[in-house]
């Protein structure tokens, strides 16, 4: 589950520098410690399933083998396979639009194609079934236009099928792909792209030959996201009836209560990520991704008229429109139905700030796990740290509740010690200190966003030349000086990206916070699932929309740091 | 950031989640009902018994949290929208046992543990509803996969709980295998894959797709009543319910319901909040807020249920009927329901 890097392998070749040693003397492995304490601390609720998965006999599998995998393995694999090539084609087709061109619209379409990161994939589905259902307005004005008087004389498309689902995750998921490929362009392709044009190389030939080749690293560092996105997707894919893994999972534990045979289930999943991604980078192994400039700077945008530029210009736009701009109007429309008959519910600021705090204190964890987990990879390079790294971002192949019931065993073991502990001293117990406080909760969403931020984090700190590090250390700086002093300074702009996605993707999850979240706290997903769940979507159309507009805030700070590369 | 920041910085997050002790007057309650739905229940208990209510929401999860919880837990009631969870609870040893005359005199027999370790709140039946114009007043629900309704049939996941239950309910009546041919059965019958919510049949129905679907009975009221928007009274409009039952037996009925958590810190409080459940005046908020059937034999179904019959809830014992759970979602993903 590592999200490879695209920048790192530049610092490995880097032309007439054979790679700098780290200086060990006097280092002490305070850093490395850490690095592997988070690690730990990751790879605590894994450890937990696997104990639950032991806790179980195998009699499940038969039956799994025979009546469940052939399909959820099918379907999963259409699925991955749908959704990866809808994300990648819009994604990179974007940023390279973007990025080599200048048309009307441009700056706008730069930071709009970001919005869709905002909708959550549950909320994408449940708008789309309306706006697409026989008696909801698109068939609706269909029927009218060709004058057909009752759905029963026509019928369309329903958007209940695997295409249906393919396309709405893709809708909502390729901006992970367009952030980091359109970073690659950006800062990284700029030159060896010039130099092309400038010896002649026809446009087309300039991306297909050149600049997809180099934006590969990035873009499968985009797709690892989307992919265990969609992996891990409950909501929509339910909804939308795909038969994936993480569905059979959940009906293994929930409806057959064998909670053992979900883990084992979910452990293999887990599995099979892992190899798949370390085929991937060993794969890329061999290939070189250098970047012979000191100082990136973005590529002259080749300006486009007349046809063209309103070509590019609606490329850009139609993702935008279907995965931002239509589901958000839809749930405007349905928010302003209930707001002028039954007014805001003072509940909704309250829960607005409770997923604000949470997402904001979450984020802050996971960045900082992350500069640690990555500092400690540069001062110390070697297995250790390494494997600490790759370890940090196990998380993400979990599907979120899965995570969260493996969570609950360790979580719970030192909320007892503490309170038995706090009666012992005190004469009174404490409760359940990590539970009743949200720590929990907050564990929870670090542990599973922490692969954003230990990829992004990496190739941000890859980018500054250890020669830096080395002069620091000549001049006699301590690590965490030299952290302060100048990674800190030289990265902000990886790590404002980082913290932004994960903030984003805090706001958005739904299933650890359902279940570890304290008594009397709501988030403003818990509240739309629990309105959603009994069917009153106009209450829940207002907690979605303060959702997306939460959301956005950070896409649009995103925005405005990507347009910033480099220094 | 030094290990030490580190540590001071978790020092203060332990010590700022310190819950505020606890006063006699509350009491926490677990949920796998929607908030929406309890909450009217809990404001009317709080007023009149000055106990104050904490709740948290859960989907699943339940019984791993409390069963982690152990016996700190801070849950006194836990309330689950489905009757295979509230006997799972029961059977982890997760409940404690509770003597109450009054919960005993409202409550019927059938529909609480001999025992007192959990108690029915309300009843949901598994009805048909049917397009409008269809000719078509009563139904069993052996003739589901009858060929005459081929293409017509729409029905959510056959892995919910609502259909687990339903399967489970046809497994106690004629046996596995025949459950398996009946299912099969069904599964040709479908309009669409099986999916979406109970209350997508009846605008599935409206929409053309499929004439007849399996949904839970009080979905039916609360289209109509206004609560979920106009476009829900339009779907609901276009569809009549009809309470189906077995050849040899009577509608199926899920219930919700609830238990005293084991370690329950509030008990006396958590009795006292069961026993308010089952009032006349709680009981008329089931009926009338979430129109779904009241136990309490004293209070009277909603108008906008009511107009479609009355409910003959079939015999059929809840425990017996629950043993066949697993089979049941077993079966389900052997016949492909939901493929």
């Amino acid at each position: 589950m590592t999200l490879a890097d695209p920048h790192i392998q530049s610092r490995d070749i880097r032309p007439g520098a054979s790679q700098p040693r780290p200086i060990r003397r006097r280092l002490r492995p305070i850093w490395s410690a850490g690095a592997v304490a988070v690690a730990a601390l990751v790879c605590l609720p894994v450890l937990s399933l696997v104990a639950i998965a032991l806790g179980g006999g195998v009699s499940l599998w038969p039956h799994l083998l025979r009546n469940v995998l052939p399909v959820a393995l099918h379907d999963t694999a259409l699925l991955l396979g749908g959704v990866g090539l809808m994300t990648a084609v819009i994604g990179t087709a974007t940023a390279w639009l973007v990025s080599a061109y200048d048309f009307p619209g441009r700056r706008l379409m730069e930071w709009a194609l970001l919005l869709p990161l905002a909708v959550p994939t549950y909320i994408v589905a449940y708008a789309y079934l309306d706006i697409l259902h026989p008696v909801g307005p698109v068939q609706t004005a269909i029927r009218d236009v060709l004058g057909y008087a009752s759905p029963r004389d026509l019928r369309l498309w329903d958007v209940r099928s695997m295409a249906g689902c393919i396309l709405l995750l893709g809708l909502v998921l390729y901006p992970y792909v367009y952030l980091t490929t359109r970073a690659m362009f950006l800062t990284q392709a700029a030159n060896v792209i010039e130099a092309a044009r400038t010896l002649g190389t026809p446009r087309g030939r300039v991306f297909l030959r050149v600049a997809l080749p180099m934006a590969r690293p990035a873009i499968v560092v985009g797709l690892s996201l989307v992919l265990m996105e969609t992996l891990n997707d409950i909501g929509a894919s339910e909804f939308l009836g795909a038969r994936t893994i993480t569905i059979a999972i959940y009906n293994t534990w929930v409806n057959r209560s064998d909670l053992p045979g979900a883990a084992q289930l979910s452990l293999v999943m887990l599995v099979i990520v892992a190899g798949t991604v370390m085929l991937e980078r060993r794969a890329r192994r061999s290939q070189r991704y250098a970047s012979s400039v000191q100082r990136p700077r973005p590529m002259a945008p080749v300006r486009l008229r007349g046809l063209s530029a309103g070509a590019a210009l609606l490329t850009c736009a139609l993702p935008v429109f279907f995965g931002f701009v239509a589901p958000a109007l839809y749930l405007v429309d349905q928010a302003w139905a209930r707001i002028s008959f039954a007014g805001i519910s003072p509940r909704i600021w309250a829960e607005a700030g409770n997923t604000l705090g949470l997402a904001l204190i979450s984020s802050a964890v996971v960045i900082a796990a992350g500069l640690l987990v990555g500092f400690a990879a540069r001062l110390r390079p070697g297995p250790v740290t390494a494997g600490a790294a790759r370890l940090s971002t196990i998380g993400y192949a979990l599907p979120g509740t899965v995570l969260a019931i493996g969570l609950l065993p360790p979580v719970l073991a030192v909320d007892h010690l503490l309170d038995n502990a706090a009666l012992a001293l005190f004469g009174s117990g404490v409760g359940l200190v990590m539970m009743g406080s949200g720590t929990a909760l907050a564990y929870a969403l670090a542990v599973r966003f922490m692969a954003i931020s230990t990829g992004g984090l990496e190739s941000g700190l890859a980018r500054i030349p250890s020669s830096l590090d080395q002069a620091a250390r000549t001049l006699g700086q301590r690590p965490a000086g030299m952290l302060r002093l100048i990674h800190l300074p030289l990265s902000k702009t990886a790590i404002a990206a980082a913290a932004l996605l994960v903030f984003v993707d805090c706001v958005k999850e739904l299933p650890a916070t359902l279940l570890l979240r304290p008594l009397n706290f709501e988030t403003l997903a818990t509240h739309l699932y629990g309105e959603a769940a009994r069917g009153t979507y106009e209450e829940a159309a207002i907690a979605a929309l303060v959702i997306v507009l939460v959301g956005m805030l950070p896409v649009a700070l995103l925005a405005r740091v990507g347009r910033s590369p480099g220094r | 950031m030094t290990p030490a920041t580190w540590l001071r910085l978790a020092a203060a997050t332990l010590l700022a989640g310190v819950p505020a002790l606890a006063s006699a007057q509350e009491l926490n309650l677990y949920t796998t009902r929607e908030p929406g739905l309890v909450q009217p229940l809990l404001d009317a208990f709080t007023a009149q018994s000055g106990i104050k209510v904490n709740t948290i929401f859960l989907k699943d999860g339940l019984t791993e949290r409390v069963g982690q919880e152990g016996d700190k837990s801070p849950a006194d009631v836990l309330m689950t929208v489905d009757f295979g969870k509230l006997v799972e609870l029961v059977d982890l040893g997760m409940t404690r046992p509770v003597t109450s005359e009054v919960l005993t005199a409202a409550i019927p027999e059938h529909l609480r543990d001999p025992a007192g370790n959990w108690f029915a709140l309300s009843l949901r039946a598994r009805v048909l509803y049917a397009a409008k114009d269809l000719d078509l007043t009563e139904f069993h629900y052996e003739q589901l996969d009858d060929p005459e309704w081929q293409g017509r049939v729409c029905i959510r996941s056959g892995q919910h709980p609502y259909n687990v239950a339903l399967i489970s309910s046809y497994i106690a009546h004629h046996g596995e295998a025949a459950a398996e041919e009946w299912l099969t059965g069904v599964k040709a019958n479908l309009a669409r894959k099986a999916g979406g919510g109970d209350r997508d049949v009846a605008r599935d129905i409206m929409g053309g797709i499929c004439d007849i679907g399996i949904a839970n009975s009080y979905y039916m009221g609360q289209m109509l009543s206004g609560n979920g928007g106009p476009e829900q009274v339009e779907w609901a409009n276009a569809v009549k319910m009809i309470y189906p039952t077995f050849e040899n037996g009577g509608t199926q009925v899920n219930v919700t319901g609830a238990a005293v958590a084991k370690y329950a810190p509030n008990p006396e409080q958590a009795v006292q909040l069961l026993e308010y459940l089952v009032s006349p005046e709680a009981q008329k908020i089931y009926a009338e807020a979430n129109f779904e059937h009241p136990l309490n034999p004293e209070v009277e179904v909603s108008e906008l249920i009511g107009q479609f019959g009355t409910l003959v809830p079939d015999e059929m014992s809840l425990t017996e009927i629950n043993t066949h759970r697993a089979a049941a979602s077993a079966l389900a993903e052997k016949v492909g329901f939901d493929n």
